[in-house]
Formats: structure tokens, sequence, C-alpha cells
């Protein structure tokens, strides 16, 4: 896997205070579990994303960890109260130095 | 003279046959009718399919400029959308006396116009390209007649399809059409319309091409599979499509 890949945000870039809004959160990644062979017999070593966090407007709202048991191109899907107007960082760090980072926008009326 | 009158007889005869077999299925089914409400849901949400992010290299790999001709696909091709609509509903398609499918016809492109080396089969970048030109005809549906080019291609895919092989001794048919419907260990058996290829397949967590498919079923049938890009496999895909005419494409399409 590269140091960094694709990623995409799903969610909606209006809300109404206090509304509870949807974010989905995508990451392409191999996900390579670490307890597959290859044709020669080698062990191919793990490469996954471990750690995935949002944070809203410099806050964190959601943190999640992942592990070998989690599939290719691990999407995560969550909720959160829209506060106000900002930004939301989105960011994935896993093996073998990958890092991959997303921002969204989102108006609060 | 005779020899014609003989093989049109033939080609009749083959006709009318199929024509029976067709009527003698209540419906044809594409693979998403029989899926779980889950799966449905996966592939209707184009921002979940997990074919997404093939589509977005697809898109990538369209523009990018390359080889001794610094050439991108759009450099001949244009606009994907209005250019590409539609396209994947012919294949496979006798182009110049070869019966290509639509990853054949990718790689011969890139060979002869950008002068590049092509790329492998079932490679990242050959799906991510195919799901990306199959794409823009989703909705549309698939317009493969039979025509007099190719006519004798798809009767040799006609002949596979009923042809028994491996030491299972079985033939397409005798499960996606006499069978189809029925359970297999615990999956459904579809009727092998490939209505949405290249597939994101659950099972192989990954996009896979028709022959990726067929080549499945042939392991499991204890068959030597065909080749990637062999005329025999061209032959069955011009086939299932040809049996699959006026359905609507699908692809990216999600299956278990």
């Amino acid at each position: 896997m590269s140091k960094t890949s694709r990623t995409v945000i799903t969610m909606p870039d209006k809300a109404k205070r206090g509304e509870i809004i949807e974010i989905r959160a995508i990451a392409q990644h191999d996900m390579e579990t670490g307890f597959r062979y290859d044709q020669t017999g080698k062990r191919i070593p793990r490469d996954i994303i471990r750690n995935f966090t949002c944070s809203y407007g410099g806050v964190e709202v959601f943190k999640a960890d992942f592990y070998p048991g989690v599939g290719a191109n691990p999407m995560v899907i969550f909720t959160t109260i829209a506060t106000e107007s900002g930004t939301l960082q989105f960011e994935w760090t896993g093996d073998d130095g990958y890092e991959a980072l997303n921002q969204a926008q989102i108006t609060v009326t | 003279m005779r020899i014609i009158r003989i093989i049109a007889c033939c080609i009749g005869i083959a006709s009318a046959y199929l024509v029976t077999a067709d009527a003698q299925t209540p419906a044809r089914q594409s693979g998403y009718q029989s899926m779980s409400a889950e799966n449905k849901a996966l592939q209707d949400d184009s921002s979940a399919n997990p074919a997404l992010f093939w589509l977005m290299d697809g898109q990538t790999l369209w523009k990018e400029v390359l080889g001794p001709k610094q050439k991108s696909c759009a450099s001949c091709h244009g606009e994907s959308a209005q250019s590409m609509k539609g396209v994947a509903t012919h294949y496979p398609k006798v182009i110049i006396g070869k019966l290509q499918t639509l990853e054949g016809q990718i790689n011969q492109c890139r060979a002869f116009n950008q002068g590049l080396p092509k790329f492998a089969y079932e490679s990242k970048e050959l799906l991510a390209l195919t799901a990306f030109v199959a794409t823009q005809s989703k909705g549309s549906p698939i317009a493969v007649d039979e025509t007099a080019v190719n006519r004798v291609d798809l009767k040799k895919g006609h002949d596979w399809f009923y042809q028994r092989m491996g030491q299972l001794n079985l033939s397409c048919a005798q499960c996606h059409e006499e069978r189809a419907g029925l359970k297999l260990g615990g999956s459904i058996i579809p009727q092998a319309h490939p209505t949405g290829y290249p597939i994101y397949r659950i099972e192989w967590q990954s996009l896979g091409s028709l022959e990726r498919r067929l080549r499945n079923c042939m392991n499991g049938v204890r068959a030597q599979p065909f080749e990637y890009g062999s005329t025999e496999m061209a032959q069955l895909e011009l086939f299932l499509m040809w049996r699959a005419r006026g359905m609507p494409l699908e692809t990216p399409a999600v299956r278990p």
C-alpha cells in the first residue's frame, strides 16, 4: 500500500443547529491482514489502517481503532450534532507510515 | 451454396432452441433481484458502492496523458459521459475480424493509439478503466444482436454454454438455466446474466471481470479454465451478453 490514498467523505454541507448529521468516511486501502501467504509460501506482512479520527472545529468527535478483521476499503458511518459552521477534519493513520487527510465544510444555520 | 444452406439451417435450429429455452424460464432476471436488501443498498448508493475507488482511478486513467504519442483516452474520445455512453452495451464486438471484449478493446487502443504496453488482465488499472467506461452506459439496455459478422462466434459461445466440462461433467446451462433460482450450498444460483461487469464481488473483496467469474465456475466444475483474453472466453461472453440483451446494464454491480 502506498503512503497515502484516496478518501471520500459523504455528509450534508448544510444543517440546522442541533440537527443530527450522518457522516460517511471511506478510505482506499488493501487492509492486508498479515495472516495471508503469497504463492511462494511467504507471509504477506500486515498492512492495515490503525486509527481513524474526526474532529469538528478542532474538537475530536469520533475515533475508531481498526484491526486485521476489518475488510478492504473500510467505510465508517457515524453521526454527530451540528453545533456550528466550520471544518470537519478526517484523519487516517496506519502501518508503514500510512497517512490520509480529508476535510469537509459545513454551514450551520 | 449447399454448405451455406446447411450452416444457415443449423443456426436456424440453434436459434429456435434458444427461443424455447428462453420461454421455459419464467422471466429473465438480473442477479440483483435475488440479493439481500443490504447488498442491494450497497449497489444502489453510489457513495457506498465499494467500486467507487475503481471508478475514480478509472477517471484518472482516462485523462492521463501518457506514452510516446503523448495521448490520453480523452484526447481522442473526448468527454466520457457522451462518447462512451452506450458503448459497453455492444461488447463483445467483432472489430477488424476479431472478436473483442471491452477489456481487449481498451488494451488494443492503448497499444495502437497510445503506444503503451497493454495492461495485464485483472490488473487494477484495466479493471478501473473498464468499469469507468462501462458505467457511462449504466441503465442502457444491453444491445448485443446476432449479426452476419458475429454469427459464428455467437454459435461457438452458445456451444460452450451447453458443453459439459471438467471432472464434474457439468455445463453452464445445467446450473444457470435448468437449476437457476435453486440453491448451491447456501447461495441462490443466478441466471447468469452478465449485467453489471466488472462487478464488486464481496467474496473477492475486490472488483473483478466477467472472465474471472467464468474461470471461477470452470474451476468449480474441475475444468481447465479458458485463458484470460482467449477467443473461447470472448465467445462465451458474447453469448451471455446476447442472452441478456435488452436488460439494463448495472455497472458497477455488487454481488455476494
